[in-house]
């Protein structure tokens, strides 16, 4: 099973959705769904998780916002393409494992992508670029509520959704914004941010890299309980905390560019010469050069539709992408070349750094 | 001197140690590099510190509670062990024990989000004709010609307004 044309298709995370915003990369809901009357995924039979997989498949074929979409059969896949489909967040790596029946349904534009039989039968998600929760929600609520017409949902009226897991409970509902905040990490701000979402029941995670190292200053900010409150009200609260961080995030590059100007300036220039002249680049260094790019653009040292190209380059030059580019697996030294030099010829298309920020501000 | 921290789900020596706060309640989690693994710690797509919130132990604690789910054979025990269920008809059958851990993870321990209004109008309409099948089929056997009659008429009616329905959609 081939996965090339979604690659080579306009993603919304790359280049083909709406523009790319400075802090906000993307703003995602995802919705945790269940069949009346059939053991979850964990517990299901292999045939029973085949039946499961096919109903669900039928059922999602219906839908208009699927129309044309990319049918997968992850248990039937190669490892190198699932793991592309992890680093363009269409799966989780929690469905690479789960076995028989495992599957998803991409719709063609990549915003909605359905994963059955994951922890539980249907994880629908929809992810936007920018900061985006209305749009999201409406687009996500849609789809769930035409899906309800041709599948009967495990619900109860106290409980809510039914789902493997009783984290999920209720509106089965993860809502998410993904954040770049490298004013907030260089202030060393970072820690106190964290302790403030988790205190008002949101967690936050790190992105890229391992544990609670955010390599390229890249957080994901979701809500953590999904019983007892709407989806409304639910998603209400994490866009005032997400308010509260992008100012907060504002008010640290301001300050950082006031008082510490030489240091940001060096920085950004030294990043912008390794990501133009390395020649070997692993994914962590790749990812925190990357990440100062972004910021570049932001301060309006390079263009700003050069901030698509950044994400794309970020998420294409992970090793799973460069891997499957080069059309097999090959070993960390030589996918440091080829990320290098994809890197180095996209940079090198850009104007210089325009270091000259603050006059032209005041223009 | 502090001795090592062990691992609460083995007991190798706890490497990594996660602090949430929910609720107000600080909950502390130490886990060894195996078990955060096995838990996708590093992984902040499935990752949920909720699912070690989770205190399956008092589950045993109940003693009107059933042993296993009707429907799917699964035991509180396994519970622990995977922190997840076996089907949705579990959370009937040991509603009581989930309950108070529900109250721990979440704002509220009742539904106050959407509804899947059609999906259940359709399962209350199917209920609803499988019983009159039924006494359709009674009202046959007693030789109970008019009621017989009567619940035909009203199957027919029912089945043409689900028909109808599904078309419109
Ligand atoms: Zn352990
Ligand atoms: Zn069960």
């Amino acid at each position: 099973m081939s996965i090339q044309n979604l690659i080579s298709a306009k993603a919304e995370l790359t280049d083909g959705g709406l523009p790319a915003e400075p802090i906000v990369l993307s703003t995602r809901i995802r919705l945790a769904r269940n069949l009346n009357a059939h053991l979850f995924p964990g517990r299901a039979s292999n045939d029973e998780a085949r039946a499961t997989y096919s109903d669900c498949v039928s059922a999602l074929e219906k839908l208009d916002a699927l129309k044309q979409s990319y049918i997968l059969n992850i248990s039937q896949m190669e490892n190198l393409s699932r793991q592309v489909l992890v680093e363009r967040r269409l799966i989780s790596r929690e469905l690479t494992e789960a076995g028989e029946g495992a599957g998803v349904v991409i719709s063609r534009n990549q915003h909605l992508s359905v994963m059955i039989n994951e922890e539980d039968h249907l994880r629908l998600q929809v992810v936007r670029s920018g900061f985006n929760f209305r749009k999201t929600w409406a687009e996500i609520n849609a789809v769930d509520s035409e899906l309800e017409n041709h599948l009967d949902y495990a619900f109860s009226h106290d409980f809510g959704y039914l789902t493997a897991c009783p984290t999920n409970l209720g509106t089965g509902m993860r809502a998410s914004a993904m954040l770049h905040l490298p004013g907030l990490v260089m202030g060393e701000h970072m820690e106190k941010v964290v302790r403030m979402v988790n205190q008002l029941g949101l967690a936050v995670r790190g992105c890229f890299g391992e544990g609670s190292e955010a390599t390229g200053s890249i957080f994901q900010i979701s809500n953590q309980q999904t019983l007892g409150e709407g989806e409304d009200a639910i998603i209400n609260r994490l866009i005032n905390i997400l308010h509260a961080i992008i100012e907060q995030e504002h008010n640290a590059r301001e300050v950082l560019l006031e008082q510490k100007t030489a240091t940001v300036f060096d920085k950004i220039g030294r990043a912008y010469g390794v990501l133009t002249h390395a020649h070997m680049l692993s994914s962590e260094e790749a990812m925190a050069w990357l990440s100062l790019m972004r910021l570049a653009v932001d301060f309006g040292m390079l263009p700003d539709d050069s901030r698509s190209l950044i994400d794309r380059l970020m998420m294409e030059t992970q090793p799973g992408h460069i891997q499957y580019a080069a059309h097999s697996e090959i070993e960390p030294e030589k996918r440091d070349v080829t990320r290098a030099r994809v890197i180095r010829e996209h940079l090198r298309a850009l104007p210089d750094l325009n270091f000259d920020i603050r006059k032209s501000e005041k223009n | 001197m502090a001795k090592p921290k062990k691992c609460q789900h083995c007991d190798k020596p706890a490497t990594i140690h996660l602090t949430q706060i929910v609720n107000n309640t600080v909950h502390k989690v130490d886990l060894c590099e195996d078990c955060s693994f096995k838990h996708n710690v590093t992984d902040p797509e499935a990752f949920s510190l909720a699912d070690f919130l989770i205190q399956p132990e008092g589950m045993h604690k109940l003693e009107n509670a059933p042993d296993n789910c009707p429907s799917c054979g699964f035991k509180p025990s396994d519970f622990k062990k995977t922190g997840r269920f076996g089907c949705p008809d579990c959370y009937e059958t040991f509603r009581e024990m989930i309950q108070p851990m529900l109250g721990n993870m979440h704002k509220d321990v009742v539904h106050r989000g959407k509804v899947p209004e059609k999906a259940l109008e359709r399962v209350g309409v199917q209920r609803r004709v499988d019983e009159m099948e039924r006494e359709l089929q009674d009202a046959i056997s007693e030789e109970n010609y008019e009621e017989a009659a009567r619940l035909r008429d009203a199957l027919r009616d029912l089945r043409e307004r689900v028909e109808a329905a599904a078309k419109a959609e």
